[in-house]
């Protein structure tokens, strides 16, 4: 599959520690996206903790896009240091482009044999004409008249990203983006270049973490604790200075086993709470998510997954932690676990993870991956959505209150801390209606049952997945995969007769008679995801009845799965 | 805290659960203290929580008239935490024995002294994991031979609450003994009205595991001089004590809690002024 002219342009920029490849990547899309344009930037870094060789990936498009392109059209090395780790990254095809900088020698072997076009521009000795001119910004500007930006867009975003510099920083990143521009005359013009949608509508800039962390707010999170561990660190970042315009508070703990003890602890008081972490802090929760379970307090724990097992590679995604939150809670411990498709879907899924967790009075595992979190993209306005989120309290406060009552939904009513005649003790030992410990076996099942009924029985409606087209052969899929694969199917021509597209957001419980109906009338079932020993296939095969023949796609991270790899697995079946 | 007009007496505060300790232990008197220094301080029942750990003494919740948490092994002091930045008006008060709060939930021990919220830690040490039927804890002696896991004795250096509480920032410390019942509610309820972090350890014997402990009520003393507030003064007094004094033994009422940071209530959807390009 060829990226067809018109889609989208790929665009990377190189450099070492300090060279600013980052800085102008991030002004690139924000420059883009003030055009028109739709696009997304991922970072990738060498493994030092600062000032380490730094690749940007910079897509733009006229359409919305999920996920990194199938080839890269541009590649720009401000130098060449180092940069040979990124070469297992990049998607460059004959027809991509490769320019370098004349003072920095010739471009490497490793490079040259890749067979793309190359061209030499001297960056460096432009930015030395300019006074503290750097060649970052010589590329950016080369860039911006590479792909048709308009100069006083390019300059709007430049500014914005300098504004806490003085003015002649300023303007020397001005005269240099102006110096870049000049100088792409020289490049060969490129003809699989799409153009800015004509008419844009209200765009924003986002990041999977900033809205995940958005959706929590809304939703209803009024209380935050974590411990920082990447790639799930901006969003305690960002509730860090959220809560407390809205009347809340983030705390850092201690470590992850104070963080879900302190959201559990804010739950009980009645401020709906949550925490984010990854693989290794998720484990260190485990205890205390069923705690959570046991003693039917709602909380809400973002993971971002990142490569495992063990410390893994933290700064790349993984689909690996779906068998430990569905299976990771010791006994009979029915949760929720979600998990959003897109950076969009981030803030849907975060606000109605809250509202479930709430209106269930149960824990919600929600698994984002650091593709997700970490990859700024630039979407549609998210227009708000609202869901009436109330804790079931008690009625009237008397003697037969009981907290724990065998209701007909399972859900028991909630006093909240403060409220006169309501005290209980919440307990995760086995207790009885009233809370009250206890180890008759009577007790135990009632509860067991109570807790179980409630999640199963809970009408979740149409959220619990994504369906689209009506062919014999489904494809389902997760998570951040759910894009890639998306567009590797939209690429297709009349996919939705020849393809269904099945992506789960409701992960446990698992419905088995909304998959069964979506699959009706299918003949053979594709399963994606990232994950090495196919986590995800294994879950639907124990949980769901397949029709006709299953094949798995699954691969480890680090490297994304190539929409490529998945349409040459579709055309190779039928 | 807000008083009653009614008054409520020890009993008030007391459910109506019979506790599972053996007859004789150290635990029975600490509840009965707890509910007198809620009595005495009048503090409403439903404005009271009371959050534990597991292991014998964090049994207490249940057999309280209040809000209770009866959570996981280590964890009450973070549950506590997070209840009371989240609910600051609520009184809030931790119990634990010394394997739950030294052992497994020694880190949590050490940060909540530091980040000084307006909790109460009791901490019920017996020396000995009474719930599990006899291990050494952190704070056995190290020639305790009858420890299963430690034929021989631990051998090792006990651990000094008091003193590590100091060292971490705890702004209230008093150690009390169960076997004088009304000492300990003066002490406890010395420690609720104190408005930073305040951490009573209670000598309470474990009749069963531990049952030389009953000769504890002959050895305590009240320490023989004024609670400080002077850290250096008291560290040399923890350091050089015989384990055995009783009463408040530092008490240092310029370091505050850190103020609320909850601010005024805006609509969360303002936030996406920040993601709007341009
Ligand atoms: C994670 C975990 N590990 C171990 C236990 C078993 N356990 C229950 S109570 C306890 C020790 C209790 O000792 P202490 O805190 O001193 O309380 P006591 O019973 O002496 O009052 C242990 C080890 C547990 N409940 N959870
Ligand atoms: S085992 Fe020890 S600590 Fe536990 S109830 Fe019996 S006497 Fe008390
Ligand atoms: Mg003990």
């Amino acid at each position: 599959m060829k990226n067809k002219a018109g889609r989208s342009i790929s665009i990377m920029i190189a450099g070492s520690g300090g060279a600013g490849a980052m800085t102008a990547g991030a002004i690139l899309l924000d420059a883009a996206a003030r055009a028109g344009w739709y696009g997304l930037m991922e970072r990738s870094y060498g493994p030092q903790i600062r000032g380490g060789e730094a690749l940007a990936i910079v897509r733009l498009s006229n359409r919305p896009v999920a996920t990194r392109a199938d080839t890269d059209q541009v590649l720009v090395a401000i130098d060449w240091r180092k940069t040979e780790r990124f070469l297992p990254e990049l998607r460059l095809t004959p027809d991509s482009l490769i320019i370098g900088d004349s003072k920095m020698g010739d471009i490497p072997e490793a490079f040259q044999s890749l067979g793309a076009h190359e061209f030499q521009l001297p960056l460096t000795a432009l930015a030395r004409k300019i006074a503290n001119g750097r060649p970052n910004m010589i590329v950016l500007g080369v860039i911006a008249k590479l792909i048709g930006l308009p100069e006083d867009i390019t300059i709007a975003a430049l500014e914005k990203a300098l504004a806490k510099k003085d003015a002649a920083a300023r303007n020397s990143s001005i005269e240099a983006v102006r110096s870049g521009m000049t100088a792409a005359a020289e490049l060969p013009q490129l003809h699989s270049f799409p153009e800015a949608p004509p008419d844009p509508v209200e765009r924003w800039s986002i990041t999977g973490n900033e809205a995940a962390a958005y959706g929590a707010v809304l939703g209803g999170v009024r209380f935050a604790a974590g411990y920082p561990i990447t790639p799930a660190t901006e969003v305690l970042e960002w509730l860090a200075t959220a809560l407390p315009e809205l009347g809340g508070v983030l705390v850092q703990a201690e470590d992850e086993l104070a963080s879900v003890g302190q959201i559990i602890g804010a739950s009980f008081g009645g401020a709906p709470a949550m925490t984010a972490t990854s693989g290794p802090g998720l484990a260190l929760m485990t205890e205390c998510i069923g705690l959570a379970v046991a003693a039917e307090v709602p909380i809400v724990v973002l993971d971002v997954m990142r490569g495992g097992p063990s410390t893994g590679i933290p700064t790349k995604s993984e689909q690996t932690d779906l068998n430990m939150a569905i299976y990771g809670l010791h006994g009979d411990a029915p949760h929720l676990v979600l998990a959003p498709m897109s950076v969009s879907d981030c803030i849907f899924t975060m606000q109605w993870s809250v509202h479930l967790a709430e209106t269930l009075q149960a824990p919600a595992i929600v698994l984002s991956d650091q593709s997700l979190g970490q990859t700024r993209t630039i979407i549609d306005a998210v227009p708000d959505v609202a869901f009436a989120t109330k804790r079931k309290l008690p009625e009237a406060l008397n003697e037969s209150y009981q907290r724990y009552e065998d209701t007909e939904s399972g859900v028991s009513p909630m006093s909240i801390p403060g409220t006169p005649g309501g005290q209980y003790t919440a307990d995760g030992l086995a207790h009885n209606e009233k809370g009250h410990p206890s180890t008759t076996a009577s007790d135990h099942v009632m509860q067991l049952s109570k807790r179980l009924r409630k999640i199963t029985d809970f009408d979740y409606g149409r959220h619990w997945a994504e369906i689209d087209g009506h062919g014999e052969t489904a494809i389902i899929t997760w998570g951040s995969v759910y894009g890639t694969v998306r567009e590797a199917v939209e690429e297709m021509s009349d996919w939705q007769d020849k393809l269904r597209l099945i992506g789960i957001r409701l992960l446990a419980p698992h419905r088995p008679k909304d998959l069964a109906a979506a699959l009706r009338g299918v003949k053979r079932i594709l399963v994606v995801e990232q994950s090495q020993t196919g986590q995800f296939h294994d879950y639907l095969r124990a949980r769901y009845d397949l029709p006709g023949e299953t094949r798995s796609l699954s691969e480890p991270g680090p490297l994304p799965i190539s929409p490529q790899t998945l349409h040459d697995q579709i055309a190779g079946w039928n | 805290m807000a008083a009653n007009t009614e008054k409520l007496t020890p009993r008030c505060y007391k459910s109506d659960i019979k506790p599972v300790w053996c007859p004789g232990c150290g635990d029975f008197s600490v509840l009965a203290s707890i509910t007198k220094a809620l009595s005495a301080l009048s503090l409403k029942r439903e404005e009271v929580a009371v959050v534990s750990g597991i292991g014998c003494s964090s049994r207490i919740p249940a057999y309280l008239n209040v809000y209770g948490f009866h959570s996981v092994h280590g964890r009450a002091l973070t549950v506590a935490t997070g209840l009371k930045v989240a609910r600051p008006d609520m009184t809030v008060l931790v119990a634990s024995g010394d394997g739950d709060g030294f052992s497994i939930g020694g880190n949590h021990f050490l940060h909540a002294c530091r980040r000084n919220l307006d909790l109460t830690y009791v901490v019920m040490d017996n020396q000995v994991y009474g719930m599990t039927k006899g291990q050494a804890s952190p704070t056995t002696d190290p020639d305790w031979e009858a420890g299963k896991l430690t034929p021989g004795g631990t051998g090792l250096n006990p651990f000094q609450p008091l003193v590590i509480a100091l060292a971490s920032g705890a702004t209230f410390i008093a150690r009390c003994s169960s076997g004088d019942q009304d000492g300990t509610a003066d002490t406890i309820a010395a420690a609720i009205r104190h408005p930073g972090f305040a951490f009573v350890q209670v000598l309470s014997p474990c009749v069963t595991f531990r049952p030389e402990q009953r000769g504890w009520s002959n050895l305590v003393h009240p320490a023989p001089v004024e609670p400080t507030d002077d850290p250096a003064r008291a560290a040399r007094r923890l350091l050089t004590d015989d384990s055995f004094f009783t009463g408040v033994l530092y008490h240092n009422q310029h370091r505050q809690p850190p103020p609320s940071t909850h601010r005024q209530e805006a609509h969360a959807s303002v936030l996406k002024e920040a993601f709007k390009v341009l």
